[in-house]
Parts: structure tokens; C-alpha cells; sequence
């Protein structure tokens, strides 16, 4: 199944590369890996998606936290958490097809960014299911391009990745409601 | 403040850490270090391949329990350190090894002898530095140190660019201290969990402690010995914790695994609890995980929260320094009455001991078992033995009967040939009242066998006992067993290793009878200087027994019974 983990890293070259090579040598498949800035200067946030058995999470994680520049590590998902992946989709448009695509648009709740005589490019956040779903419904129209970030995540409530750096397999809260919208 | 160049920060810093001793080989990117390092109270051992550095690194930190240091030039200088940092990686050796990189300008560029070797050591190392400036080489220096001992030991590579080192910057080595957050200890366990630990304890009626490395590196021997001392618990041991509780110790059953002795593996097969202290349930252990230990419950206790549960499931999993746990659990511990129990592990071993090599007749040959057992008698038992990888190194841990933490040094996770002569050199210097000798293979002594120059030049008197028998002993014994005796590429031609040693001005002897095994000993222990002794042994005996790579643990090829028939495998 797919793991996620929220990780706090030292912002330094190559930290990347560390934690994607752990990955790699402990032979897990990574699913999706964000990274970018978080909330305090000189540590970057990334949100880890790996293809493994739920047995692994925990000694995934430990094996994570042992890389010296990686400060913070929570296994979250068995825990409320909102996730987001962001798209850009570059589709054709004709003077035809056009106001069918601005409906979709609409109903998904997505932005059109960019126009022009041939084509349209929409942006549109949501789970990673709300944008395979709106990808599949442009598809008749014509994707020329699409562009996703993978998935960013963070826990609901007060709770923060540290606080819950060792106990995120026990809280019991069921996988269903992982990633809710 | 004083202004230093990285240079000279870099020795400044080695000195405060403690370091007294380093392994090299100079070349261009870090000559700037080796001129700087003239001016301080550091024994520089030259070697003659830097992978020899980082095994003597490693020998010197495993005899010790201090950091041992090697030291390299870029490129080539580099890329001969990988074997050494991957040794010390999974035996968790804490070692520094500091390397010169090409000028921060010209990385990237293809330079000469550039590489990119904290990319390539990443993997292989517990962390790694590439410093290109001068300011930054005390706080990478002390994090290093700080890293490679705190938690589960391991390697740390620093690549000190040539500008860092020949850059001048203010000195300040209380600015530099590390940030604890570098440090990958557990919190300690709750009380809970240890008495979990002791509740399965109390109900068990076949408990067995299994003792690994961890219980050496954590200097919980003491600890160890009073749990079983309490308790009554017997104890069998990996490879690499063989010393961490006395062979003669009546609860001391001896080590487990794939050339473990018969009675210890069928007794984890047959135990109702295990409690695993600092080892990881390598393959080489537990055989067929499937039918591994089924009977029993598990207790696993190591300060790598990553090792618990990785290869075997467990019932109590600790993560926690095996002496605090141990110093924790112990005011609850109380005498088990095991009778029953230890009686069967008796019987097993009665069984066993009918087959026992040193139980035969001389029978006029040579046989590596004898030539252990008679250097182990010859050396009291006292001997620091430092063992490289292959048959002789499986019946040396059979054989020689270690009664001390620290007595026995050998590679044990990634099994790397050559291993032993380097780090017995190291061992020597970090312990130069310990009688050292290198248990050694011929095809591993071929490897490294140019450290003996070193031992030469720095006078270090260790003493080398080649166990030949002009194969790749151990793949030509899987070649027996698995491959229908076709001995592809095992058959080995070495040179006279009494001429060899001869030739670097080292006292050395032949021996190919049994009666010439002690007098050999007894004589390179009396002299002063290191000693080759070329043991040549019966060529195509094999180590008993073994549990087939994958078989279940209970499942042993044993030795032919007699010997005197089959002992030969010919």
C-alpha cells in the first residue's frame, strides 16, 4: 500500500539524494517525494510516498530518522491528514469545445491560468483521486501536457510531525479516512 | 583568535579528540594536511593501500573502543577506502576516515583525481562531509567524531577540498561543538516494556539470551554476566559477540548460526523464549526464517530501533542501549529453575561431541582445527586474534576459546578477505600490550599481504598464522557440497610465504605437522618482531557443521564420523 511520511530536513546539498538512496538501497519503490521550504528557515519539508507492505512503515521510519539531516520523521498515514497534489494540464481547445471545458472547469473547482487560440492550461489542486478524475473527463478534449507536483501532506489538528515522531502506527484511526479532502 | 589553516584546524581538533594514531597514504589533494600534521603529536603508520588504512582504522577501534582515524588523498586515494567503510559499516566500527578532494573551484570539472566520493560512500558510511572552506572543518571534524561513536557506531567519511585545507580562518573550538540533534539515540524504554520483557521471562521454561556485537560495543559485559549470573539463563553468541561472556562460563553454550555448534542451534530451535541482545538476526544466524525459532517468544533488545522486526517478528521490542536495559531489568531478576532444560542442552552437546575433530586420534595430518586449538593453548588463551574471512575464520571462533570483551576482531557483516593482517596491525597499536595475532587464509593473506611492509617499517609485532590449504577454502567447500566438487577457480597457488616474509626482513617458519604447531607458537611468541608461520594444513577439510545458505537452522550437514575415512572430503 502507499506509505506517507512528513519529513523535516536540514536544507543542505545532497539531502535529496540521501533520502532518496536509503529508499532505493533498502529496496522500497518510491511513490511520489515533494520537497520545499516549511515553516522555519534552513529546514525543508518533504512529504514521502513509498509502495510498501504497512509492516515496513515503522522501520522505514526508523531508518529515515537515522540519517543525521533528516531532523523529524512521521508516518502518517494511518492519521487525519489533508494531502494535496497540485496540476497543471495543458489541453486543446477549440472555439467548439472551449465552453464545455470552462463547465468542467467550474465544476471542478479549478483555475484556468493560461489561454490561448489552440489551447487552455488549467491548474487544479486536490487529492491525487480528484485529479485523475478531472484528467480523465479533459481527456476527450485533447491533454497535450500534463504536470504534476506529487503529493504534499500534513496532519490535521494541532498535532505537528514531531509529536507524533514515534507513535503514528499505534493511534489505531482507520486508513479510510487517510487523506481526506 | 588564533588564525589556522583548515590544515591545521583539522589536527587541532584530531588532538583534542584524542587521537593519537592515523593510517594514510599521502598524495596531492591532502598534502596540505600532511605537511600541517609534522607539527603534532600524531604517529602517522604509512600503509601500503588505503584500504589496509581503513581496516587498521577499524582493527584499532575494535580493540579499543576509541575512534580509529585513516587518512587518503582524492580519487584513487578515495575509492580504496570503500571496502574499509563498508566493512566498518555493518559491523558498526567507529571509524573516521578524511579524505583530500581537488579545490572547491574545479569539482564538477572531471579534474584530476576528482571523484565524487561522499556520493559514492553515502550508502556505506553512517554520514559523510565534502568541507570547502576552512571555517567549516572543526564543526565537521567534531560532529564526525561525535556521530561515529554516539548510537549504533559507524564509519564517517570527511572530503576536505585542497583550498579548505590551505585556507586560513580564526580557530574556535568551542564554537564548533555538534548539535546533540546529531545524536540517534533511543529514548531509554519505558519501564513497561522492559517488564513485559520479564514477564515473558518468568513463564519461560526453555529461555536462551542471544548475545551479538552490540553487548561488546555498548562495554556490557559486566552487565551481561550479571544477568546470566542471576538468572541462570543460558547464552549463545553471534560471531562478532564471541568474547562478550567467557567461553569457559558454564552458561556459555557458544555460537550460533551457520558453522555454529550443533547444540546451540538446535537449542534456539527448541527454546520458548529468546531474548536477543545487540545482534540483528543476520541470515547467517537464523537460517529459513520460516521455521526459524517457531517455538519460541522474542525478546529483542538493540539500540537500532531500524533492526526490530526487520528479519525476525518479535514479541517485546526494545530500542535502547543493551547495558542501560540490562542495568534496568536487573534489581527484578531472579534465579529460573531451569534443570530440565539445561540438562537437554547437555544431552544435545554429547551428541555433538563425538564428531568433535579434537576428539580424534592424530591421524598424521594437519588439520586447521588442531593448528587453532594448539595456538590457542600455546597463547593461554590470551591472545588479542584478529581473523580475516573463510574457513579459518569459522574454526577459530570454534576452537579458540575467548575469555575476554574485545579478544577476538574479525568481519563478520560484509565478510571482506584481507581484512585481517591490516587490522591487526591497527589492533597492535591501539593495545600494544596485547599479544595480537592475525588468523589468516591464504587467499585473504594474498590480498593485503603488503602490510607487512608497514608492520616492518613501524615496528608493530603481530604475529600472522596462515592457515593454507592452496584453496579458496570455503567457496571450494560450497563447491563440495553444492556444486558437485567442481572446483572452478578455487584451486590456489601461493608463493613460500617463508621466502615472502623473508623477504621484508620478517622472521617466518613452515609448519606441516601437528607436533611442530606449539613449538612454532611458543618460538614466534619469544621473538621480537612480527612472525609469519605458513600452517599447511589438510588441503580439502571443510567446516562442520553447516547449515546450508537458506536450510532450516536445525538442519546441519555434519562431519563424517570417523574421521579417519571421510576427514580428507576426498
Amino acid at each position: 500500500m502507499q506509505l506517507t511520511f512528513l519529513l523535516s530536513v536540514v536544507d543542505r546539498p545532497g539531502v535529496l539524494n540521501r533520502v532518496a538512496s536509503l529508499v532505493r538501497r533498502r529496496g522500497y519503490n518510491i511513490e511520489s517525494l515533494t520537497v520545499g521550504h516549511g515553516e522555519t528557515p534552513g529546514i525543508s519539508r518533504m512529504t514521502l510516498v513509498i509502495d510498501a507492505d504497512v509492516d515496513a512503515a515503522s522501520r522505514i521510519e526508523a531508518n529515515l530518522y537515522k540519517l543525521v539531516h533528516v531532523q523529524k520523521v512521521a508516518h502518517v498515514t494511518r492519521t487525519a491528514t489533508v494531502c494535496r497534489d497540485l496540476a497543471l494540464v495543458k489541453v486543446s481547445a477549440s472555439p467548439d469545445s472551449r465552453s464545455q471545458i470552462m463547465q468542467l472547469v467550474d465544476v471542478f473547482r479549478a483555475r484556468v491560468v493560461d489561454v490561448a487560440p489552440e489551447s487552455l492550461v488549467i491548474e487544479t489542486t486536490g487529492t491525487e483521486d480528484k485529479i485523475d478524475g478531472f484528467i480523465e473527463m479533459l481527456r476527450p478534449f485533447g491533454v497535450i501536457e500534463i504536470a504534476r507536483t506529487g503529493r504534499v501532506a500534513m496532519a490535521r489538528g494541532l498535532t505537528t510531525p514531531s509529536a507524533r515522531r514515534r507513535d503514528a502506527a499505534a493511534d489505531g484511526l482507520d486508513e479510510s479516512i487517510a487523506c481526506s479532502v | 583568535m588564533t588564525s589556522l589553516t583548515g590544515a591545521a584546524i583539522l589536527w587541532e581538533c584530531l588532538v583534542r579528540e584524542g587521537v593519537t594514531d592515523v593510517f594514510g597514504y599521502p598524495g596531492g589533494a591532502i598534502l596540505p594536511a600532511y605537511d600541517a600534521m609534522l607539527r603534532y603529536p600524531i604517529r602517522h603508520v604509512l600503509v601500503r593501500h588505503e584500504q589496509g588504512a581503513t581496516h587498521m582504522a577499524d582493527g584499532y577501534a575494535r580493540a579499543s573502543g576509541r575512534v580509529g582515524v585513516a587518512i587518503a588523498t582524492s580519487g584513487p586515494g578515495a575509492t580504496n577506502m570503500v571496502t574499509g567503510l563498508a566493512t566498518a559499516m555493518m559491523d558498526s566500527s567507529p571509524i573516521v576516515c578524511i579524505t583530500g578532494q581537488v579545490g572547491s573551484r574545479l569539482i564538477g570539472s572531471d579534474a584530476f583525481q576528482e571523484t565524487d566520493i561522499t556520493g559514492i560512500t553515502l550508502p556505506i558510511t553512517k554520514h559523510n562531509y565534502l568541507v570547502t572552506k576552512a571555517a567549516d572543518v572543526a564543526s565537521a571534524v567534531r560532529e564526525a567524531f561525535l556521530i561515529a561513536k554516539s548510537g549504533r557506531p559507524g564509519p564517517v567519511l570527511i572530503d576536505i577540498t585542497k583550498d579548505a585545507q590551505q585556507g586560513s580562518c580564526a580557530f574556535d573550538w568551542d564554537a564548533a561543538v555538534p548539535s546533540p540533534d546529531v545524536v540517534r539515540v533511543p529514548r531509554s524504554p519505558d519501564t513497561t516494556v522492559l517488564a513485559d520483557a520479564l514477564a515473558l521471562l518468568r513463564s519461560a521454561r526453555r529461555p536462551l539470551v542471544l548475545v551479538g556485537h552490540g553487548v561488546l560495543l555498548a562495554d556490557a559485559a559486566a552487565e551481561l554476566r550479571a544477568f546470566v549470573d542471576t538468572t541462570g539463563v543460558p547464552v549463545a553468541v553471534t560471531l562478532l559477540g564471541i568474547g562478550a561472556l567467557p567461553a569457559s562460563h558454564p552458561l556459555n553454550l557458544g555460537m550460533m548460526g551457520m558453522h555454529g555448534e550443533a547444540w546451540v542451534n538446535t537449542a534456539i530451535q527448541e527454546a520458548d523464549l529468546l531474548i536477543a541482545v545487540g545482534m540483528r538476526f543476520d541470515d547467517r544466524v537464523t537460517g529459513n526464517l520460516k521455521t526459524y525459532a517457531r517455538e519460541a517468544r522474542k525478546i529483542h533488545v538493540d539500540i537500532d530501533p531500524a533492526e526490530l522486526g526487520k528479519n525476525v517478528a518479535v514479541d517485546v521490542a526494545i530500542a535502547g542501549d543493551v547495558g542501560d536495559v540490562l542495568r534496568r531489568w536487573r534489581p527484578a531478576l531472579s534465579r529460573l529453575d531451569l534443570t530440565a532444560w539445561l540438562d537437554r542442552i547437555r544431552a544435545l552437546k554429547g551428541d555433538s561431541a563425538v564428531r568433535d575433530i579434537q576428539n580424534l586420534p592424530d591421524d598424521g595430518h594437519l588439520y586447521a582445527a588442531h593448528v587453532i586449538h594448539d595456538l590457542w593453548r600455546a597463547t593461554h588463551g590470551q591472545a588479542l586474534v584478529v581473523t580475516d574471512v573463510g574457513q579459518h575464520q569459522m574454526w577459530e571462533a570454534q576452537y579458540y576459546r575467548h575469555e575476554e570483551p574485545r579478544s577476538l576482531i574479525t568481519s563478520g557483516g560484509l565478510g571482506t578477505m584481507g581484512f585481517a593482517l591490516p587490522a591487526a596491525i591497527g589492533a597492535k597499536l591501539a593495545r600494544p600490550d596485547a599479544e595480537v595475532w592475525a588468523i589468516v587464509g591464504d587467499g585473504g593473506f594474498q590480498m593485503t599481504m603488503a602490510e607487512l611492509a608497514t608492520a616492518v617499517q613501524d615496528d608493530v609485532q603481530v604475529k600472522v598464522a596462515i592457515v593454507n590449504n592452496g584453496y579458496l577454502g570455503m567457496v571450494r567447500q560450497w563447491q563440495q557440497f553444492f556444486y558437485e566438487r567442481r572446483y572452478a577457480a578455487t584451486p590456489l597457488t601461493g608463493p613460500d610465504f617463508v621466502k615472502l616474509a623473508g623477504a621484508f626482513g620478517i622472521e617466518a617458519t613452515a609448519v606441516r605437522r601437528r607436533s611442530d604447531v606449539e613449538p612454532a607458537v611458543r618460538a614466534a611468541r619469544t621473538h621480537a618482531g612480527p612472525v609469519v608461520i605458513d600452517f599447511q594444513v589438510e588441503q580439502e577439510d571443510s567446516v562442520y557443521p553447516m547449515v546450508p545458505a537458506g536450510a532450516d537452522l536445525h538442519q546441519m550437514i555434519r562431519r563424517p564420523s570417523p574421521i579417519a575415512e571421510t576427514g580428507r572430503d576426498s
